[in-house]
């Protein structure tokens, strides 16, 4: 508030437009060729674990605590780096596939586990259920599960979690 | 193996992060009443589990009195245990017919045959390095300072070691050689592990250091003797304790400190509590929201006075996504229950964080976190002589040190929280630094490699670590408390320091 305090302090919850300033948001005609990693992370905090994590070498920081770069070229929206950010704030859209679904990779560290098949229910930034979807991936490393749900094209930006239901 | 968990029993049975392995059931006595208990934990932990929630009243009011800090700083979980008044049951282990003992108000002297009869007495001479505390920064500093072929003895409160970081689940930032992307709890016992094999390391649990005496002897009440020391450098690591705030009924048991409730469900795998209000949303209000999440409990909200939110990003969103609600710019009003909180008020505050009246919501709730900062537990340090001074962005009294983290106290190094409120990162690299400076100051085999390692990590520590906008303020503040050799000797000869080591 007035003091220059960005919007995301305020509220917990970053906007798409906030992502693109930043240049964390892959550009539209890499989200339409397959799946790709976002990384919500905007305020340059000491951590570069992503960076030692990806298998494609994709991603660069500067020092510890630049913001994370992906090259959109070389990121092939494998989730490893899902399953390792300390923060659980990198995330894979896949938007690329014909008809009406687009696929949302989350970290999830929840019981029950997701199991592929299940019914979940989709959550926004803010914790609203916007919708049901269904586990397609899922995979566990060190406790954090990595979840593919299949969602709504139009939800692909705003699902970022899943609840599973007991 | 844990067996058919009792009726009503508070403890948490299964768990996303965590397999709690538990010991074997013990019973013990609480007011005559049989509790049981696994072997493993606090006593505190055990009441608490078996939803006791009142351990002693107070002396003047008779107020209710439990849980509160959980890790031996504070009495709100005094009991009398073994005839002994002013336990603090939260690190005294449960034992086979252990008999605790509500506390009502002041307790009697107890007399030799109270159970401090057979204190004996160890005189340790000779020992390169006393480190006390065994969290991250006493562990990193025993680790650094035994590698070149120091001695070291580390005295440690509670009865397991690894401080703060056993309660921690989540995942640490940072870079790999950091413990970077491991969970607190594993980074503990890879420093625990890495201790526990060196033979040149010597631990006493349930061990206070109470005191530094002429000519450099420190003591230490240990379990069933006491320790005179006498050791050629000291490394101070005695971590921090939680702050509290001030308001009606702020002392019934069900408040509790944020990292309290963190012991109670991620170290025991106790429930806190069913419905829970958190007050701060700095990183520990936050992450301890998530927690409280993981296990199985329900968030009404957390509470911030501020405009914003005051956590990293990363983790707030965590807790966003899952629906749980920041108040910005409220207050906590008054916490009400009888014995027990059953629930709470919050309040809007305007701009200059008075309280709007008319503004207040009630939420029900069965406890209340403070996540309010952190102090640093420096009184032993003043006590020594190290000259302290007040920094507001480090949390409250904190050492004046050099960069080799060396008190005004020569010999005495400091490292971790207690040097001033960071995290468990800083407090590793810190904790390092102090155990190098030992090595280079005791001339050991290899000290200039030791030097050298101390130089490259005082580079990344100060110009890329503490570089992060999100850490500027502790910056800030260790900035202010560092001084150079040349200032330092002046303060040393304006303060004289009544005990001296490394000679």
């Amino acid at each position: 508030m007035g003091s220059g305090v960005p919007p995301y302090k305020e509220t917990g919850i970053i906007t798409v437009e906030e992502l693109k300033r930043l240049g964390l948001m892959p550009p539209e005609e890499r989200l339409a060729r397959g799946p790709v990693a976002i990384p919500e992370c905007p305020e340059e905090i000491p951590c570069n674990i992503c960076v030692v994590s990806c298998p494609q070498h994709a991603i660069s920081i500067e020092g510890i605590k630049g913001l994370p770069r992906i090259d959109w070229d070389k990121c092939v929206g494998c989730g490893v780096c899902v399953a390792k950010c300390p923060g659980l704030a990198i995330f894979v859209v896949d938007l690329s596939k014909p008809g009406e679904y687009a696929y949302v990779t989350v970290p999830h560290e929840f019981l029950p586990a997701p199991k592929v098949g299940d019914v979940v229910d989709l959550l926004s930034r803010e914790g609203k259920v916007v919708g049901k979807g269904e586990v397609v991936k899922a995979w566990e490393t060190n406790k954090t599960w990595v979840v593919t749900v299949r969602v709504p094209k139009e939800l692909a930006m705003e699902v970022r979690g899943i609840w599973v239901r007991k | 193996m844990p067996g058919t968990p009792p009726l009503k029993d508070r403890r948490i049975w299964e768990h996303p992060i965590l397999t709690f392995k538990r010991g074997r059931r013990v019973k013990f006595y609480f007011n005559g009443n049989i509790v049981e208990g696994y072997e493993g934990e606090s006593i505190a932990a055990a009441l608490y589990a078996a939803r006791y929630d009142v351990f002693s009243r107070s002396p003047y009011k008779g107020r209710a009195r439990g849980a509160f800090c959980m890790i031996g700083k504070c009495s709100s979980c005094f009991a009398i245990v073994d005839g002994v008044p002013n336990t603090r049951t939260c690190v005294e282990p449960i034992r086979e017919g252990v008999k605790v003992e509500f506390q009502e108000g002041l307790a009697e002297i107890p007399s030799a045959t109270g159970g401090l009869e057979g204190k004996d007495e160890e005189v340790i001479e000779g020992v390169d390095v006393l480190v006390i505390g065994g969290g991250p920064a006493g562990l990193a500093a025993a680790i650094a300072a035994a590698k070149h072929g120091l001695s070291v003895l580390i005295v440690n409160e509670h009865f397991k070691l690894g401080g703060q970081l056993i309660k921690q689940t989540h995942k640490f930032f940072g870079s790999k050689d950091l413990f970077g992307g491991l969970r607190g709890f594993q980074v503990a016992e890879e420093l625990e592990n890495k201790v526990r094999s060196m033979r040149n390391v010597r631990v006493l649990l349930q061990a206070t250091a109470y005191g530094f005496f002429r000519d450099g002897w420190v003591g230490v009440a240990g379990k069933d003797r006491l320790y005179r020391v006498k050791p050629r450098f000291v490394i101070a690591a005695p971590g921090a304790a939680e702050r509290h705030l001030a308001f009606p009924g702020n002392d019934l048991p069900g408040v509790m400190g944020a990292g309290g409730a963190q012991t109670l469900m991620n170290e025991y795998g106790i429930l806190p509590g069913d419905e829970v209000l958190v007050v701060g949303s700095g990183n520990v209000g936050v992450i301890v929201s998530y927690q409280l999440l993981q296990a199985g409990a329900k968030v009404k909200g957390i509470v911030e006075i501020l405009p914003y939110i005051g956590a990293w990003f990363v983790h707030a969103a965590k807790i966003r996504r899952y629906g749980v609600k920041v108040y910005t710019r409220h207050t906590i009003k008054e916490v009400w229950g009888k014995d027990r909180v059953e629930g709470a008020t919050i309040v809007r505050v305007d701009e200059h964080f008075k309280p709007v009246p008319g503004s207040e919501t009630d939420i029900p709730c069965d406890l209340v976190l403070i996540a309010v900062g952190l102090t640093p537990d420096t009184r032993l340090l003043a006590q020594a002589g190290a000259v302290v001074t007040w920094v507001p962005e480090l949390g409250g009294l904190v050492p004046i040190r050099t960069k080799y983290l060396e008190t005004s106290v020569p010999g005495l190094f400091i490292a971790g929280d207690a040097s001033g409120i960071e995290e468990a990162t800083t407090a590793m690299i810190e904790g390092e630094i102090a155990g190098l400076s030992a090595v280079v100051r005791a001339g050991a085999d290899d000290a200039g490699n030791a030097a050298e390692r101390r130089e490259a990590l005082l580079k990344f520590l100060w110009d890329e670590y503490r570089a992060s906008p999100v850490v500027a303020r502790a910056k800030a503040g260790k900035l202010k408390v560092t001084v150079s050799e040349d200032e330092m000797e002046r303060i040393r000869v304006s303060n004289p320091p009544p005990v001296r080591f490394g000679s």
